[in-house]
């Protein structure tokens, strides 16, 4: 379980001075279940992302994962103690390959065709891409689903993803609606979703809506979608390319 | 024969166990330790000064040429001369390097000067590894200097590889291209401690449709210094790139100093260079993975330099 209790963060503006972008968040995240976090841009959703992950430090408040109070925890120490974080614009290496992340993230030497499957549940042909380095060659859609293929391999208790959905054409979209199904069987597992994108949020369990560093909304995901529906909380592809 | 510590420069430069099959010539101490010749390729000591010939006979196909030089007496400073004369139509690969070992308190320096002919059509794999060990205090120096000379359709490709132990390097290669000669360089360096390293690439592309692609990554750590110098010139209707891609870190210094010289209106001449610390995010997303941050250093720059 995760829970993140009363949590507040500030960074340095713009113009100068602290600006407060989450603030006095409180937030329970039981085990299995599957979050979309969504809200209004710079509503604090990736900061929250952070902030579980440990990129981001709170000024105060706590967050506890399982039983544990990870709050002054390095982000090795979170990511070996079971979570995981899907970049929203993935990180490029030169001189790494894609088999050498995903044995990274695997923590072991995965096989050549275990390697593949991975690659092969993001609709990426594996034996075209697994010597490649994770370099600028790669389009900005092929590192996302590699970013996904790394959350998949480090096999994480809870795994965070920052916009999945970003800069992903509509054909990976509905594969990556598929990704996320498929590993929701797995309960044991728990998933947080940052997304507007209604296909998404229709396939969460829960749904916590951030507007302004606070939840605005939060529950079942059948209480709360009815709430968003039509707003830039939840956003219909199809509508947003030709609206 | 070759001692323990010989044998174990030979691996890190050589990628040698024992001696290597085909052609090879192995200097140890300033000494022939090995050598062998076969059919097609023919190693003779230079009468005038202290070197080797090395001529591949034409047509000679999937065969090599290892040339491996090893040190491990601490004030030892030679200067030697290897001539490469690859005959048409060959496809070969020549494997060169040196290791020193310095325990001592003076300085070990191998200053190679090799030079290459590669004949019409030829094709040449070019490696050589430098590398440095031993506690003393006496410096490793490596000061290789490097001729190639590419006749019609040759193609070469050189991967040159100093990644640790030696204090003070000047390389110079140098580089004439005739019609349809195509040359590959691939450099890797690593500098540490107060070690200094100056690479310089002259590269004349004469002949219509030469073409030369010359990339150099390095890593500079702690207090050490490089320099990287790489001009092309382009005489005639040609395609050329050069690229110098740095990590810096901790107090090292790179300059990175790329110079084109289009000489001919259907010159196509390219230069890159990047300088720059270890990326934040690159160090986080390794981390998000379970690194940490030093495993994370040790894997971006083992992964640039490899």
């Amino acid at each position: 379980m995760l829970e993140l209790k009363n949590i507040s963060y500030s960074a340095e503006s713009e113009k100068g001075g602290e600006k407060e972008i989450i603030k006095e968040l409180s937030l329970r995240v039981e085990d299995g279940k599957f979050l979309a976090i969504t809200g209004p841009n710079g509503g604090g959703k990736s900061t929250t992302a952070k902030l579980i992950m440990g990129i981001e430090k709170p000024n105060s408040g706590s967050i506890i994962f399982d039983g544990k109070d990870i709050t002054d925890m390095s982000i090795t120490d979170r990511a070996n103690l079971g979570i995981g974080f899907a970049f929203q614009q993935p990180v490029r290496f030169k001189g790494i390959r894609i088999i050498d992340l995903l044995r990274i993230a695997a923590k072991r030497n995965l096989t050549v065709s275990e390697a593949c499957t991975y690659l092969s549940e993001v609709g990426l042909c594996a034996k075209d891409y697994i010597d490649r380095e994770v370099n600028a060659s790669l389009s900005g859609g092929e590192m996302k689903r590699i970013e996904i293929a790394g959350i998949a391999a480090k096999n994480s208790k809870l795994s965070v993803f920052d916009e999945p959905e970003a800069g992903i054409d509509l054909w990976s979209f509905s594969n990556l609606i598929k990704v996320f199904e498929k590993m929701h069987e797995d309960k044991s597992k728990t998933i947080i979703v940052i997304s507007h994108q209604e296909r998404i949020l229709n396939i969460a369990d829960e749904i916590a809506v951030l507007s302004d560093g606070k939840i605005l909304h939060y529950g079942k995901r059948d209480d709360i979608l009815p709430k968003i529906q039509g707003t830039s909380s939840a956003i219909n592809p199809c509508r947003a390319i030709t609206g | 024969m070759l001692d323990e510590i010989q044998k174990r420069l030979l691996e890190e430069v050589a990628d040698l166990h024992g001696v290597p099959e085909g052609a090879y010539n192995i200097r140890a101490n300033g000494q022939k330790a090995a050598r062998n010749t076969t059919a097609d390729i023919d190693i003779t000591t230079k009468t005038d000064k202290s070197g080797i010939d090395i001529k591949i006979k034409p047509h000679t196909k999937n065969q090599s040429v290892h040339i491996p030089v090893v040190i491990s007496e601490s004030g030892l400073k030679e200067v030697v001369y290897n001539d490469f004369f690859v005959g048409e139509d060959s496809d070969v690969v020549i494997v060169a390097g040196c290791g020193i070992h310095n325990c001592g308190t003076q300085a070990s320096q191998h200053d190679g000067v090799h030079r290459f002919f590669v004949g019409k059509n030829s094709k040449v794999k070019y490696v050589e590894k430098h590398y440095g060990e031993g506690d003393g205090t006496g410096e490793r120096i490596l000061n290789p200097t490097t001729e190639v000379y590419l006749e019609e359709n040759s193609y070469m490709e050189m991967e040159m590889v100093q990644i640790k132990g030696v204090d003070s390097t000047k390389r110079l290669t140098t580089a004439k291209l005739d019609k349809g000669a195509k040359l590959i360089v691939r450099e890797r360096l690593m500098t540490h401690g107060n070690q200094f390293a100056e690479s310089t690439y002259n590269t004349e592309l004469n002949g219509e449709n030469s073409g030369a692609d010359i990339v150099s990554r390095s890593v500079a750590k702690d207090n050490s210094q490089q320099i990287f110098y790489s001009k092309l010139e382009g005489n005639a209707a040609c395609t050329g790139h050069t690229e110098c891609d740095g990590i810096i870190m901790d107090n090292a210094k790179i300059s990175a100093v790329p110079a084109l010289d289009a000489n001919n209106i259907d010159a196509s001449l390219i230069h890159e260079a990047a300088i720059g610390k270890i990326a934040g995010e690159q160090l986080i997303k390794l981390m998000t993975l379970g690194l940490t941050e030093a495993e994370a250093e040790a894997q971006i720059v083992n992964g640039f330099l490899k």
